[in-house]
């Protein structure tokens, strides 16, 4: 079955365009938006809700979803099909997000363009299924095996759950690159008003196609990519470019070149600097209150929630607090980090781990800027008020 | 001669160099080793099936029989061990025009891939996998597959291998694959005819093909030279027929003498309905209703 982007049946199958749905679902709405053809997932709470909104929606798009027997079947599929032309997701949580870590370097070796949602819960091993977390944000950027660079975004709504869905197919596709969803069972069961842009309301990213001579493309270079581009032309299978694509190191034709050290040199920091060369392009943050910040949070996903809360908080008392929200987690914004640091004395970094995003925040900041962990773990939010605390103690 | 014999002995070279990928050659594959029948038997297959190369995805996983993809010209995915079933079903799924053609070995496809594998068939997703069994693990140099018949050497079974094989055709049929056949690589022209059949069929199609690992499995278990080891396969080996007639009709001497023996054949081909088959039109049966709806004037 050959799927077509149908805007009007999408509308359609989705419904009123205002709604109040749950984060998982909003997932789910955003691949179908974005012109996802191809969801292979397996249940996990608390990301089950995704894949059972793609067995719902999916088949009335003519969009493909099939139920793997896990999930590491779950993103080979999605890169099967990412190779056939889709564009292709998968949605779990913690197990079986680091079931997928091996596919997940092999999608960022072969520059194999696709999405994984991450609807986090606390770990390690099987943890609190019901209960959310952020404690796989460094495993998104270093959980697979060898060098790599991550495009991971996290929302903290459920609009920008649908949104940052969309984002992340765009971004795929923009990279050739796997994209991690980085969200968590508060934000994925959490039920909010969401708007469902209309066609001229999105913007829609595809993957550039080969389309030079059979006899002259060369798969894996950046020498024949429109200019200054490194991200290679796709060669979708069926296409005639009888591509061979493989996770071992390969040399610009796509061949094992697995005892030249050289060949891995190129490719590698090829696949890794087409996303670091974009890092300032890419960077996408919120910034509240940050004009004149003393005290700053630097926060993403759903403990920026509490984080506002405290700023306002805050701000009610007259203290200069101000909060810089990481959209897109990594590539890690490393210079609006830095230059909130030389601006204001103090950052807190409230994250549902044992502090994981703190360390990148630490290492960019200047060393003057005093950088406070606020972690929290055990399955529950931060309250605004713990937050409060910890200004007040600054 | 038949017709058929005679165009194949002129047209061999011809049909190497219409569908190797000269760029990968050599090949990585150890004197003696079955896997390149295994590729000339693919050949004579697609070549006799008139299969337009463009239109011909090719996926593997990790060991010596699936890099057979690399020197086939056409479009291939070399996978992660065990996981090219999964990702063929991927492929598939996202162009349905695709014939979708895997090799793996009994390590990548039974060992640490058997959960895809069991999937796979049971959902008949339609793909043809040629399964080169050589008992051992060639490319990490020869330890315990799950294929291994009981005694075996291995690096990892020093001693003789204590574990029951996987019977890999008796399952695939189990599961209720569409199109099951094993034979020994040493049979020249029924390899041919499944692989072509298999392609052929809509549905999940598994060719075991019994492929000797001269390197790390013929001299470990002092099997002999090349020659010795396609006897081998001779002397362990029954045909299905042969093998339902002893056992319906044959005396305890002749039930014994086969007991140990593999069976070779078709073992299975019929034409049961596919998960993209099926939810094509389940797919069908929604966008109708969906759009009757539209028409009735409900929205």
């Amino acid at each position: 079955m050959k799927y077509e982007r149908d805007p009007e049946r999408i509308r359609r199958v989705l419904g009123d365009k205002v709604q109040f749905i749950q984060g998982d679902m909003a997932v789910t709405y955003g691949a179908v938006l974005a012109g996802c053809s191809f969801f292979g997932g397996y249940p996990i709470t608390p990301a089950s809700e995704v894949a059972e909104g793609a067995a719902r929606l999916f088949p009335r798009v003519k969009a493909t979803f099939i139920q793997m027997e896990d999930e590491i079947g779950s993103i080979g599929a999605v890169i099967g099909a990412a190779w056939s032309g889709a564009k292709a997701m998968t949605a779990t949580s913690g197990p079986g997000f680091s079931l997928m870590m091996e596919n997940y370097g092999y999608a960022i070796m072969t520059e194999t363009p696709c999405v994984i949602a991450n609807v986090q819960r606390t770990g390690p091993s099987t943890g609190q299924p019901t209960l959310g977390a952020q404690g796989d944000m460094m495993q998104a950027r270093w959980g697979s095996h060898g060098d790599m660079e991550a495009i991971a975004l996290a929302p903290s709504t459920v609009q920008e759950s649908m949104d940052m869905t969309i984002e992340s197919f765009n971004l795929s596709e923009k990279y050739r690159h796997p994209v991690c969803l980085m969200t968590d069972g508060e934000v994925g069961h959490l039920r909010e008003k969401i708007v469902i842009p209309d066609e001229d309301e999105m913007e829609l990213v595809e993957r550039v196609p080969a389309t030079i001579d059979k006899e002259q493309f060369i798969p894996f270079t950046d020498s024949q990519t429109q200019e200054g581009s490194k991200v290679p032309d796709f060669p979708t299978f069926g296409t005639g470019y009888r591509t061979y694509v493989t996770g071992l190191t390969h040399n610009e034709k796509g061949f094992p070149a697995t005892d030249k050290p050289p060949d891995h040199q190129r490719l590698i920091k090829r696949i890794v600097s087409k996303i670091t060369d974009d890092r300032e392009a890419l960077t996408n943050v919120e910034k509240i209150e940050l004009d004149d910040a003393e005290i700053a949070f630097v926060t993403f996903g759903a403990s920026a929630r509490p984080a506002e809360s405290a700023v306002r908080m805050a701000r009610k008392k007259g203290m200069k607090v101000g909060m810089l929200r990481m959209k897109l987690v990594w590539p890690f914004p490393r210079k609006v980090v830095h230059d909130l640091s030389k601006k204001v004395n103090t950052i807190i970094v409230p994250e549902m781990n044992l502090g994981q995003m703190v360390h990148p925040i630490t290492e960019y900041a200047a060393k003057d800027c005093e950088i406070i962990s606020a972690p929290k773990v055990g399955g529950e939010m931060h309250l605004p008020d713990e937050l409060f605390e910890i200004l007040e103690g600054v | 001669m038949s017709e058929e014999v005679k165009k194949k002995m002129i047209d061999a070279n011809e049909l190497r160099d219409k569908y190797l990928r000269e760029g990968m050659l050599p090949t990585i594959f150890c004197n003696g080793c079955g896997h390149g029948n295994a590729i000339d038997y693919t050949f004579w297959a697609i070549e006799e099936l008139g299969l337009d190369m463009d239109k011909v995805a090719l996926a593997s996983g990790i060991g010596c029989s699936s890099r057979i993809p690399g020197y086939i010209n056409a479009d291939g995915l070399h996978t992660t061990h065990g996981r090219a079933l999964a990702f063929a079903t991927g492929i598939k799924a996202a162009n349905p025009d695709l014939h979708v053609i895997v090799f793996t070995g009994d390590g990548d496809c039974t060992g640490i891939g058997g959960n895809h594998f069991i999937h796979a068939a049971r959902r008949n997703i339609d793909m043809t996998v040629i399964l080169l069994n050589n008992f051992i693990y060639g490319m990490t140099g020869g330890q315990l597959a799950p294929t291994a018949p009981i005694g075996s050497i291995a690096t990892t079974a020093p001693y003789g291998n204590i574990e029951q094989a996987f019977n890999i055709s008796e399952l695939a049929k189990a599961l209720g694959a569409n199109y099951v056949a094993r034979w020994p690589i040493s049979y020249p022209y029924q390899p041919i005819k499944s692989i072509k059949d298999g392609i052929a069929k809509k549905g999940f199609s598994l060719i075991e093909l019994m492929s000797p690992c001269p390197t790390a499995y013929g001299r470990r278990n002092r099997l002999g030279n090349i020659e010795a080891l396609w006897n081998w396969y001779e002397e362990n080996t029954i045909l299905i027929e042969d093998y339902e007639k002893i056992i319906n009709y044959g005396t305890e001497e002749e039930k014994n003498s086969i007991k140990e023996k593999f069976k070779i054949g078709v073992f299975q081909d019929v034409d049961k309905p596919g998960f993209f088959g099926e939810y094509e039109k389940l797919v069908n049966m929604l966008i109708e209703k969906d759009d009757a709806k539209l028409k009735g004037g409900s929205q």
